[in-house]
């Protein structure tokens, strides 16, 4: 099971360790080092790597790599999984994760480690149990504690730890209830550079943020189940109330959680919302290069497309570029050769674009390699994949509670090839 | 206020300022000083010294402080045993505290501390806690069986913990039984044959339903102990995977993997025409799509083993092809294997699809995937034939983009592409041609001079073209040099007229300027075998080669079957078997697929401290599950171990491998008789070392056949039995005798390559065993071995080796060495290889002896069945030097006298009693070390039945 975990900052400093079995030794990480520096991005240190007696299995989050050693035969996702709980609740309890925060906490940070893993085994890790065992840091609590001198550990076992619901505590009250769903859809697609698509497939997660006092017993029910052909569930829900009748039948979580994510795979048709059209040309023999490019909405049944940004690594051979966008900001660096131009919101009736000439090295030759252009945006009020709550109902408790539901679309992974 | 604080404190005498806070009156105050002390700890400061004062803090009511003290114990009560003893009370106390919060921590931290003085009296808590009326109290304990079990394993099972646990996977709480169930797994590991986790449908059914309500955790160890269970029948098997299956909607990835491990495994046993097995594999292929829009981290994890997936079960995933497309900002470990996998699943249908993104990329930035993405497109053509067209044509197109290393890549894949479909697109030499001056890199000029040298009689200018390369020659990597030289030899036998110069300027620079061994001998040869026999030379050089495919680059399949059992793991990222690298697996389980897949159930095996172990090993290929560096290897040095194609015929192989690593096939199989070879006479052993390099090696096996083979002696030889079995010899099988032949004993093999490599550099030595042996010289093994080859090897022994009494006395324990790796075992060598050709006493000696030798040491035994006239036998033992000094007829028995003589000098004397018209022979032996005689009668048994 899991050994150790070492925390290593992005200058390579390692600033927590934590031992669940007997002691690695720190020189471990050395491997790790080495792999770092053969990487020639932060994020291109493989996953898993081997040394003489041990296996560094390791996440970068939050410019951080969480590196677990393990000494015998572990599964790497269970590995991967757990150290991405770590984080989550590292984020949960101290809002951000980073260097910072975690030395700040320090003993808050160990304290939680110490009840996520027993002798490498898993042991608590829902973050409202957790919360229970250990309260998170807050600026009033650890005034309270300074003074009356009580702890933030909790006394009492985490009654949810045995129960058939173990998400969720008992005794939960709330003056107001109220349980809101976001429906929030990404795009991943890659275009090619005639404007047809090569890939393109959503992935969707349904967020909730349930208060509700006692033990709601909640359905959500869809316009168009059949959308969900491939969906991960939160471990509250029923699954065979799902596989019957396609109804999503569950006691939630307290707070916030996620309650399902999907994917709706390349083979359904998927609506691509944006169009770009460019032109970028080199000529043998100049130094000049021509830039054009051209965001307009499409399929977007009428909502507005907004928070666009536009990034583009381009050829090493680009010295700078003098671009005159239509609207927004554009940065370049040379250095990086990044591209980055803000867009804001597109108006159909007039298109952003952004125009200008390249300059590239004297007497270089034409650069080999195309530009790929990153496309980031969101649509608010619609999931592009045509995803309808149909209605939410509540039932074991006699309150009416406040529903609401939100539906959203943003790009993942949307790229369009020069 | 943060803990920060408590970095700061690293003035000189904080120790001492610690010790006095922790003393302190005031609670607060302790527990300040207590989280700094952890704070220091995490840091990686000594605080050890601090160890008294914290432990006296221990007592307390305040559950933050006593798990803050807790945490400090963990980690220093190894260096502070003594010490540590003081906290025992405490502990003890508190696993009977009425909060099962305040037991559970107890005995958790009790069996996290590994001294042994504590584990003594942490027997007693954790019996009571494993059977506390709290759930939680007990899934803590089953934990702690495991973490003592780690620290004394014999204590744990002294104490009948290990059935105590297995009672909790029948335990109510669902939590209770996965953690039991991931307790045992873990002490499972570290003996592997315990049979600890005893599957049986009852306990299947508990886990079944446990599975439903336990954690995410748990059921990842729930699924991974499932999937080491056999069901009986596909009933069964079809009934667990319908209660599987709702597992692959699970959030948790690991858990999806686990499940999809247990849906591949007990898939094999449903019959492929059951509706539910198509039903299943449509439900496998969404959730490993899913995987692939999580983190980089967890991609590159199911990516390698969708890698597996893919091979054992193409169907699966052949519809999702879109889904592995690169992306730009991949994180280049997850864009290697995602184009892995797009060959994999390359079939005419996608070809288009899959050509037009490999273009693409070969436009990317980034130089290593670049280069990955031209290989691919040769593996593309070699892997669909209709597209072999298409994918020349882009190739030629990323030529004429003139990037330096995309044409080098580019030529590299095309010699390839020749290898598969010869006299098809030689149109394109002329492209190829024109980008000679740009290649600098060892491997594509290499190809472009195969290319040259395979087509010469195509282009004009093939001699110039090659002359320009041979003007650096020396400055050429091995891999040119060698690539030039059989390039110039074939350009000669096709061209003669005008290219005799140029083959002598080679032939000299090969053989007189160059101290590479490999260079030399391959000059020489080609030297010699144009002088001499000009025909024979051009049948050898022009040979036609056989072809190469695209399963070169799949897993073995014994080891993907393996692989498959461990979806998920270290293994299947690594694509070994976990008993390649995992330490700490101190014996390992090997797993099979069960049903129609388990197809060759563990072979023979002849040593019976093997037969514990249910499953050999199966062979590994050293993974080139990577984009496969080169198709053929034509002339790299010969451990590089791609794989080389299967050869069609043996004299195809031979021509093959001339042209390729080595002469020896030449010499050893095709020409055997070739006078020629006496130039080189020299005894085996006496080689000079210059020729123990792999191209000399099919010279000493001529002499050897030559010493070996047609003796005419009557002597016994037991047919060949198994050695090793492939299983075992990752791929190299090993069956073999003895024999004695003109005096000499022999061991012959036969060396069969079953893996998918070639195998190279064999070497053999043995332990000490009881008569001596030894092998005369070294093991001499036509190089390399390819896959599917098998050779006939005959090794000399002599009995001057170490002596070392052996149980039985004729077992002889045999260490085989090649590319690969080492590998063990014994065998039994029959007794008459040992009989001297001296071994005829004269008969009076004969009389006195066996009068001499008491007898206390004759020894009488019958062999049956054995249908032979006293003659007849006579001449039989005979024939394996067992001589007959006498014979007497009493009363229609006829009795033989005879003796034998042992290598190591002992005699054994003899009476055969043979009873005309009865098939009993009755054996009586003397000897004045009786020892042998067992052997000695397995051996007249051996020889008269035969």
């Amino acid at each position: 099971m899991i050994h150790s975990l070492f925390l290593i900052n992005a200058s390579g400093d390692i600033f927590l360790e934590k031992h669940w079995k007997s002691v690695v030794s720190r020189s471990v990480c050395d491997y790790f080092f080495e792999a770092q520096e053969r990487a020639s991005e932060p994020e291109n240190v493989p996953p898993v790597i081997p040394t003489p007696h041990h296996y560094l299995i390791s996440v970068l989050r939050h410019r951080i790599y969480f590196v677990a050693v393990i000494q015998s035969e572990v599964p790497p996702l269970f590995v991967i999984e757990f150290l991405h709980r770590v984080v989550d609740t590292f984020q949960d309890y101290f809002g951000v994760c980073t260097e910072a925060a975690i030395k700040d906490n320090v003993v808050v940070v160990y304290e939680l480690l110490e009840e996520m893993l027993d002798n490498g085994f898993p042991l608590a890790t829902e973050s409202n149990i957790l919360k229970e065992l250990i309260k998170p840091p807050t600026i009033l609590r650890t005034m309270v504690n300074t003074i009356t001198g009580s702890t933030n550990v909790g006394e009492q076992l985490p009654t949810g730890q045995l129960s058939v619901v173990p998400w969720r505590r008992t005794g939960v009250k709330y003056t107001n209830n109220e349980a809101y769903f976001d429906v929030v859809e990404e795009i991943d697609a890659i275009i090619d550079k005639s404007g047809s698509t090569i890939t393109a497939e959503i992935q969707g997660v349904i967020d909730a943020c349930v208060k509700l006092t006692g033990m709601p017993d909640l359905t959500l029910s869809f316009m168009n189940p059949r959308l969900l052909d491939d969906v991960s569930f939160h471990p509250c829900v029923r699954f065979k109330r799902w596989e019957a009748e396609r109804i999503l039948s569950f006691i939630p979580p307290d707070g916030n959680f996620r309650l399902l994510s999907y994917h709706v795979s390349s083979q359904n048709l998927v609506a691509i919302p944006v169009y770009v059209k460019h032109n970028i040309t080199f000529r043998e023999g100049s130094s000049q290069g021509r830039f054009d490019l051209t965001l307009g909405p499409k399929q977007t049944m009428g909502k507005a497309v907004e928070s666009v940004l536009v990034s583009s690594q381009l050829p090493r051979g680009v010295l700078n570029v003098n671009l005159n966008p239509s609207q927004g900001t554009y940065t370049f660096d040379p250095v990086t050769k990044l591209l980055s131009w803000d867009v804001g919101k597109i108006n159909p009736q007039k298109l952003p674009s952004l125009k200008g000439s390249m300059s590239l090295q004297a007497g270089a030759s034409k650069p080999d390699e195309n530009p790929t252009f990153n496309i980031q945006f969101k649509i608010q009020q619609m999931a592009i994949s045509g995803l309808k709550v149909n209605r939410l109902d509540m039932y074991g408790e006699k309150y009416k509670p406040f529903k609401g539901i939100k539906y959203m679309t943003k790009a993942g992974k949307f790229q369009v090839r020069t | 206020m943060t803990d920060s604080k408590y970095f700061t404190t690293t003035k000189k005498g904080e120790i001492f300022e610690l010790k006095a806070e922790l003393n302190s009156d005031k609670k607060e105050k302790k527990k300040e000083a207590v989280k700094k002390v952890i704070a220091s700890m995490t840091v990686g400061k000594d605080v050890s010294a601090l160890f008294p004062d914290v432990v006296n803090c221990m007592q307390t009511d305040n559950l933050e402080l006593k798990k803050l003290v807790y945490l400090y114990l963990m980690n220093y009560a190894k260096s502070q045993p003594d010490m540590a003893i003081m906290a025992v009370n405490t502990f003890v106390k508190d696993c009977e505290d009425p909060n099962p919060l305040i037991r559970a921590l107890a005995v958790r931290t009790m069996g996290c501390i590994r001294v042994d003085k504590i584990t003594e009296y942490l027997c007693e808590p954790l019996r009571k806690c494993l059977k506390d009326e709290d759930p939680y109290v007990r899934k803590t304990a089953a934990v702690c069986v495991a973490k003592l079990h780690d620290i004394n394993a014999q204590l744990v099972e002294d104490q009948g913990f290990l059935d105590t646990l297995k009672d909790l996977i029948s335990d109510s709480n669902p939590m209770v039984v996965a953690n039991a169930v991931a307790a045992l797994s873990e002490i499972a590991e570290s003996h592997p044959n315990s049979n600890l986790l005893d599957l049986n449908p009852q306990t299947i059914n508990k886990l079944l339903t446990a599975l439903n309500e336990c954690t995410e955790w748990g059921q990842i160890f729930i699924l991974d102990c499932l999937a080491n269970y056999t069901p009986r029948d596909d009933r069964e098997s079809q009934s667990i995977c319908e209660r599987v299956t709702p597992r692959l909607s699970h959030a948790n990835s690991a858990v999806v993997l686990s499940a999809v491990k247990v849906l591949m495994k007990f898939m094999e046993m449903l019959p492929k025409d059951l509706d539910y097995y198509g039903t299943l594999l449509k439900k496998l292929a969404p959730p490993l799509v899913t995987l692939l829009s999580a983190e980089p981290e967890l991609q590159y994890v199911a990516l390698r083993n969708i890698n597996l997936i893919v091979q054992r079960r193409p169907e699966i995933l052949k519809h999702e092809m879109k889904v592995f497309f690169v992306k730009y900002n991949d994180p280049i470990y997850v864009k290697l294997e995602k184009l892995d996998i797009m060959i994999r699943l390359a079939s005419q249908a996608n070809i288009a699809q899959v050509l037009a993104e490999l273009k693409e990329y070969a436009t990317e930035v980034d130089v290593d995937f670049v280069r990955k993405a031209v290989r691919a497109i040769g593996r593309c053509a070699i892997k669909v034939e209709q597209s072999a067209e298409r994918c020349v044509s882009t190739l030629l197109d990323l030529i004429q983009t003139k990037v330096n290393y995309v044409v080098q890549e580019a030529i590299v894949v095309i010699k390839d592409i020749f290898r598969k479909y010869p006299n098809k697109y030689e149109s394109v030499i002329a492209t190829l041609c024109e980008n000679l001056d740009s290649l600098d890199e060892p491997e594509a000029r290499a190809a472009m001079i195969w290319i040259v040298g395979e087509y010469a009689e195509r282009i004009d200018n093939a001699d110039e073209l090659l002359e320009s390369f041979l003007e650096g020659f020396h400055d050429e990597s091995t891999q040119v040099q060698l690539q030039l030289l059989t390039g110039i030899v074939k350009l000669f036998l096709k061209k003669p007229t005008e290219t005799q110069e140029l083959v002598q300027q080679v032939l000299s620079l090969a053989t007189q300027d160059s101290d590479n061994p490999d260079l030399r001998d391959r000059g020489y040869i080609y030297w010699r075998l144009l002088s001499t026999d000009p025909v024979a030379a051009k049948e050898v050089v022009l040979a036609e080669k056989p072809l190469i495919s695209e399963e070169t680059d799949l897993i073995e399949p014994t080891l993907l079957e393996e692989l498959i059992c461990h979806i998920g793991t270290l293994a299947s990222v690594y694509h070994k078997p976990p008993s390649a690298f995992v330490e700490g697996s101190r014996g390992v389980q090997h797993k099979r697929l069960p049903g129609s897949a388990g197809s060759g159930e563990s072979v023979e095996s002849p040593e019976p401290a093997s037969a514990a172990v249910p499953e050999a090993s199966p062979s590994i290929i050293p993974s080139q599950g990577d984009l496969l560096g080169d198709l053929l290897n034509l002339d790299l040095t010969p451990p590089t171990s791609t794989a080389a194609p299967p050869p069609t015929s043996g004299l195809q192989m031979g021509a093959m491998d001339l042209l390729g690593g080595g002469l020896d096939s030449l010499l050893g199989g095709d020409l055997g008789g070739n006078p020629m070879g006496a130039g080189f006479g020299a005894p085996a052993s006496a080689m000079p070392p210059s020729f123990s390099a792999p191209a000399s090696g099919g010279l000493d096996d001529l002499f050897d056949l030559g010493g070996g083979v047609g003796m005419p002696t009557g002597a016994y030889t037991p047919p060949k039995t198994m050695w090793l079995p492939a299983m075992k010899g990752k791929g190299l099988e090993i069956s073999g005798t003895f024999a004695r032949r003109s005096g000499v004993i022999q061991m012959e093999m036969t060396l069969t390559n079953k893996a998918m490599s070639v195998m190279t550099d064999f070497a053999i030595q043995f332990n000490r065993n009881s008569f001596g042996l030894a092998p005369a010289g070294p093991l001499q093994v036509l190089t390399p071995l390819s896959p599917n080859q098998s050779i006939e090897v005959s090794l000399p022994l002599n009995t001057l080796g170490p002596i070392m009494k052996m149980d039985p006395l004729n077992n002889l324990q045999v260490a085989v060495k090649n590319n690969i790796d080492v590998f063990y075992f014994s065998c039994q060598y029959p007794m008459s290889v040992l009989f001297s050709e001296d071994g005829k006493m004269e008969s009076k000696v004969f009389l006195v002896t066996w009068k001499d030798i008491p007898n206390d040491n004759e020894t009488q035994c019958q062999i049956k069945d054995c249908h032979l006239n006293s003659d007849a036998a006579s001449n039989k033992l005979q024939g394996s030097n067992v001589f007959t000094i006498a014979k007497r007829t009493v009363e229609g028995q006829d009795m033989l006298y005879q003796s034998l003589k042992l290598t190591n000098g002992i005699w054994v004397l003899a009476e055969l009693k043979v009873q005309t018209g009865s098939p009993v022979f009755t054996v009586s032996l003397k000897c004045r070390a009786p020892e042998v005689s067992q052997a000695v009668f397995q051996s007249y048994e051996a020889i008269l039945r035969n």
